[in-house]
């Protein structure tokens, strides 16, 4: 989908390109669900499939919807570290191994020995000893940040030195190599294939990855978007999992936003709406597609001198160091600049090859990674904004004297909506207050 | 065997399938690929390779992938006449370098069957699988609230089973692998899936039939117990689940 088709202020199709014959289509209809997923892949490396992306979701940004949160990311604790410059893709590990995986790197910077010759007291089984109710079991964000202090300090372990290690000898020596099998034998079999090591006799390495947007276009209570007749479903809405999301809720959420909402609240709006049958040779239909056709046309003609993926590669290091598991006022700031100047660049000096006719990979690729260029904007200016840590978004200048995250509810309790205003305008702010019935906001400690 | 970390590279020659579309005539092509770090997977490899075909105004490979973590299906090509390549159970994602040696000459192709079309180069047209699917592969049953977990009775062998034959995620490794072309190991380990368990009982039938009717009418082979396919299976799925295919399809017959 590259396109969202908007009439009298309602959603009313979407313009598409089809993949093997390069074809645009116009598809009408009475209103559009989007079930796009998130934007993990923004940052290049992630756990997401390759194919994922924004384009969708940012087409209808451009079109109206708000786009709620975009700093929200989830970096999960346990994956497969980066080995390459090569590198496509980043492989979890199920959070399970945290079950019975003890997570240690060596005391000292300077100790290259191998795991097995380090002796007890001098391993740092960090987790355990700064968190010794919850151990090796604190939320996600929290252990992703531990990892990346103790990678940050020069004790991280491997060849690159960003990885910590993940060691299930304990279990294994606990409850027999048969039970630790029947558990996590599939993890264990592909933790070998990628990293040809055994992690029954060595401690896996494991490394924090992107994984997981919370935020998305924003929705109400029925999923339908600030543009009326177009609903968002799962990643690719912001709506349940706040700042940090809990593990196995985006199922939870795949499942309740199709099977237990909109069924229902899409009936709802079909009812209550009087539509002229939308057809496809409506001037609106046209209009979207020829901007599509002059977009496309646009990144075929370039003919610079850098592939699709080299921006993409540069993008991802950009909000992987500067907008990633911590943030900071002056690192946003410096990324806000970084991403305009190579989103100027790729539109200058962009390579792709083939041409818009039939089947072509790169120009797929060159749509999306436009997108994510934009998109990354706009993820710096709402990390910009909200000056609190809160969540996955961990400012370092808003931290409590132990380091732990230090929210604003005074300040920040609510949702950023972004309303665009057209190329080279700063996004209209919307402000939705958070309220809690409830519960009362406390400070999260797992001391 | 090389340690994550180990710098170590070889150097390859690649013959590749080119294809422009589905009715165009396709041919091998050369090429070198340097320097290849044997901690890459394969198509990691071939992104690289594709890097410096763009780079040199030259049209690069197509080939399907997405998760890259063999779960989605999306990647496969036959790697020296094997499918997914050398290693058992592996797709070719996880497929790493280091399984190749220094000026090894590999050949690259995509699948061989009259039912998938090829789209371009190694990206071929999967969706007689998804007809498959449609005929039958599913159970119309309206959930409603989720009953306790006790209420319907699974014994443990059939949950493992229905789980094995569930793990298929339809690359069609099985019909390059066979001489025959045939589908069934696919269609055996989907029909299995459902006949496992008590929720699949009430169409069994009408699935059995439709599933395997349409295979036939798709233009995929018979089986003739080759074997071929489970040794190529990613997944490892077991030809047990053909034959409880073969006895659900004698069963719907006969009824």
């Amino acid at each position: 989908m590259l396109d969202l088709v908007v009439i009298d202020g309602k959603a009313r199709g979407i313009i598409a390109r089809n993949l093997v014959s390069g074809e645009l289509e116009k598809h009408a209809a009475d209103a559009v669900v989007l079930a796009s997923g998130g934007y993990g892949n923004a940052f290049y490396l992630s756990t997401n499939a390759m194919g994922s992306n924004i384009s969708a979701a940012f087409a209808s940004y451009r079109k109206g919807a708000s786009f709620a949160n975009p700093c929200f990311v989830q970096i999960h604790p346990t994956c497969i570290p980066v080995h390459g410059t090569y590198q496509s893709k980043l492989t979890l590990m199920s959070e399970s191994l945290r079950n019975d995986g003890r997570v240690w790197v060596p005391r000292s910077p300077e100790d290259r020995r191998p795991p097995d010759q380090i002796p007890e007291t001098e391993r740092d089984y960090y987790l355990e000893e700064k968190y010794p109710r919850f151990g090796n079991l604190v939320p996600r964000d929290v252990a992703s940040r531990r990892a990346k202090v103790q990678c940050d300090m020069g004790k991280g372990v491997g060849g690159t030195r960003l990885a910590v290690y993940l060691d299930l000898k304990d279990a294994i020596e606990k409850d027999g190599r048969d039970v630790i099998a029947r558990k996590y034998g599939n993890l264990f079999e592909m933790y070998e294939k990628i990293t040809a090591q055994d992690p029954y006799e060595t401690p896996m390495m494991i490394y924090p990855a992107v994984h997981y947007t919370m935020g998305g276009l924003w929705v109400d209570y029925n999923l339908m978007s600030t543009i009326p007749g177009l609903f968002v479903l799962g990643e690719a809405n912001f709506s349940d999992h706040g700042a940090n999301r809990l593990g196995a809720s985006a199922l939870m959420q795949g499942l309740a936003d199709g099977y237990f909402i909109i069924p229902y609240s899409i009936g709802d709006y079909l009812a209550k709406s009087s539509h002229d049958t939308a057809r496809e040779d409506h001037s609106a239909f046209n209009e979207s597609s020829l901007q599509v056709e002059t977009r496309i046309k646009k990144l075929l003609s370039i003919g610079g001198k850098r592939t699709v993926d080299d921006f993409h590669r540069e993008l991802g290091h950009i909000l992987w160091e500067n907008c990633g598991m911590t943030r900071k006022e002056k690192d946003l700031k410096k990324a806000k600049k970084l991403i305009a100047d190579l989103r100027a660049e790729f539109w200058e000096n962009v390579l792709v090859g083939g041409t818009g006719k039939g089947f072509n990979q790169s120009l797929e690729k060159a749509g999306r990674v436009a997108d994510f260029l934009q998109f990354g904007e706009l993820m710096v200016m709402d990390a910009l904004e909200r000056k609190e840590s809160c969540g996955c978004h961990f400012n370092e200048d808003f931290q409590t004297d132990e380091h732990e995250a230090l929210r604003d509810d005074e300040n920040f309790c609510h949702v950023s909506a972004w309303e665009y205003r057209g190329e080279g305008s700063k996004p209209k702010f919307h402000k939705e207050p958070l309220e809690f019935e409830n519960v009362e906001l406390t400070q999260r400690s797992y001391k | 065997m090389t340690k994550a970390g180990n710098k170590s590279c070889i150097n390859l020659k690649l013959k590749v399938w080119r294809q422009k579309g589905p009715d165009v005539k396709g041919r091998f092509e050369t090429y070198k690929a340097r320097d290849v770090s044997t901690n890459m997977s394969f198509l990691e490899m071939l992104d690289v390779v594709n890097e410096e075909m763009i780079l040199s105004g030259k049209d690069p490979i197509a080939f399907d992938h997405d998760c890259r973590e063999g779960i989605c299906g999306a990647c496969g090509t036959m790697v020296n006449g094997r499918a997914h390549g050398p290693e058992k159970g592996t797709t070719l994602c996880q497929l790493h370098m280091r399984h190749f040696s220094n000026g090894d000459t590999v050949i690259i192709e995509p699948w061989r069957s009259r039912a998938f079309k090829v789209v371009k180069d190694l990206v071929l047209d999967r969706s007689v699988f998804d007809k498959i699917i449609q005929a039958g592969g599913y159970i119309s049953v309206n959930t409603g609230g989720a009953p306790d977990g006790n209420a319907i009775p699974v014994p443990q062998e059939s949950a493992e089973k229905a789980m094995d034959a569930a793990a298929c995620i339809g690359c069609g490794a099985c019909v390059a692998a066979c001489p025959n072309a045939s589908a069934m190991l696919f269609v055996g380990a989907k029909v299995s899936q459902f006949t496992l368990l008590p929720q699949g009982l009430p169409e069994a039938k009408k699935r059995a039939l439709a599933m395997i009717g349409k295979m036939d009418e798709l233009g995929f082979g018979n089986c003739t117990n080759e074997t071929e396919c489970e040794k190529e299976c990613p997944k490892e799925i077991s030809i047990e689940n053909i034959a409880r295919m073969n006895r659900e399809f004698l069963k719907a017959g006969l009824s």
